[in-house]
């Protein structure tokens, strides 16, 4: 797996804050879970404030994707690995 | 080097934002020549062009030292390679808030939230998670950030 950014990904909020993200996810997404900064979503450290609400829909995952200059964005890319591997290492469902 | 008791070869890392408010560069700087002063080693964190800033500022490394690549210095703390004795995280805007609080819940420690920008008050308002804020209007001028700076840092290193 490479680079979050070499993927194909589709932006669902640009500039958004960690609370929109958070809110988005819950209320969209058809499974979510809590997860704290750290938890490694395609081989990366999510960042965010806890907690880091990430989305599953079948093979969809949504997840928030900070960059310095740019901000917060939420982002959605198929990969049923990476959703399967959340599923079952992913310490808290909440939907 | 003078140092303060206690403080000799400690660590402190400035996690940098995006350089686009002009201050940033000038006070990491002056913050890491004061934590110099004081025996602690700073280690700078940022994205490339935070780094590239620092770098070209102090090319003999007068003031900084290490400079590390952002993404790393998040990894490492996630894997439990790396930790330091102080984490000032600067934040201008919401990315510098999820920033930090990665940072303090990665490391469970307090961190410093070096908070500036025209929305200072905003972004300090944001901050839930249990830290110190250094929070001033500070854009273009950085001296009501380094006057901040030096009323806090005295009892930051004493007392974190």
């Amino acid at each position: 797996m490479g680079c979050v950014e070499s993927l194909k990904y589709e932006i669902i909020l640009r500039g958004a804050s960690f609370k929109e993200c958070r809110e988005y996810v819950r209320t969209h997404c058809s499974e979510y879970y809590d997860v704290q900064p750290g938890f490694h979503i395609f081989e990366k450290a999510v960042i965010g404030v806890p907690p880091i609400s990430i989305g599953l829909d079948g093979d969809t995952v949504t997840f928030p994707y900070t960059k310095p200059c740019y901000g917060t964005f939420l982002m959605q890319i198929d990969d049923h690995d990476e959703a399967e591997r959340i599923r079952r290492t992913a310490p808290r469902k909440k939907k | 080097m003078s140092g303060v008791k206690g403080t000799a070869g400690k660590q402190a890392v400035l996690v940098l934002g995006c350089p686009q408010v002009p201050v940033q560069t000038s006070i990491a700087l002056y913050l890491a020549a004061h934590l110099r002063k004081k025996g602690v080693i700073p280690v700078i964190a940022g994205n490339r062009a935070a780094r590239l800033n620092a770098e070209v500022s102090d090319p003999d490394r007068h003031y900084t030292g290490e400079i590390i690549d952002l993404d790393r210095f998040i990894e490492d703390l996630a894997a439990d390679r790396r930790k330091y004795d102080y984490y000032f995280i600067f934040i201008h805007n919401d990315a510098g808030i999820s920033y930090a609080a990665t940072v303090q819940a990665l490391t469970g420690v307090t961190v410093v939230a070096v908070i500036y920008g025209e929305h200072f008050k905003e972004m300090a308002a944001e901050i839930e998670f249990p830290c110190e804020k250094i929070a001033v209007k500070a854009v273009h001028n950085p001296m009501p950030l380094k006057k901040k700076i030096d009323e806090v840092l005295p009892w930051v290193v004493s007392n974190l």
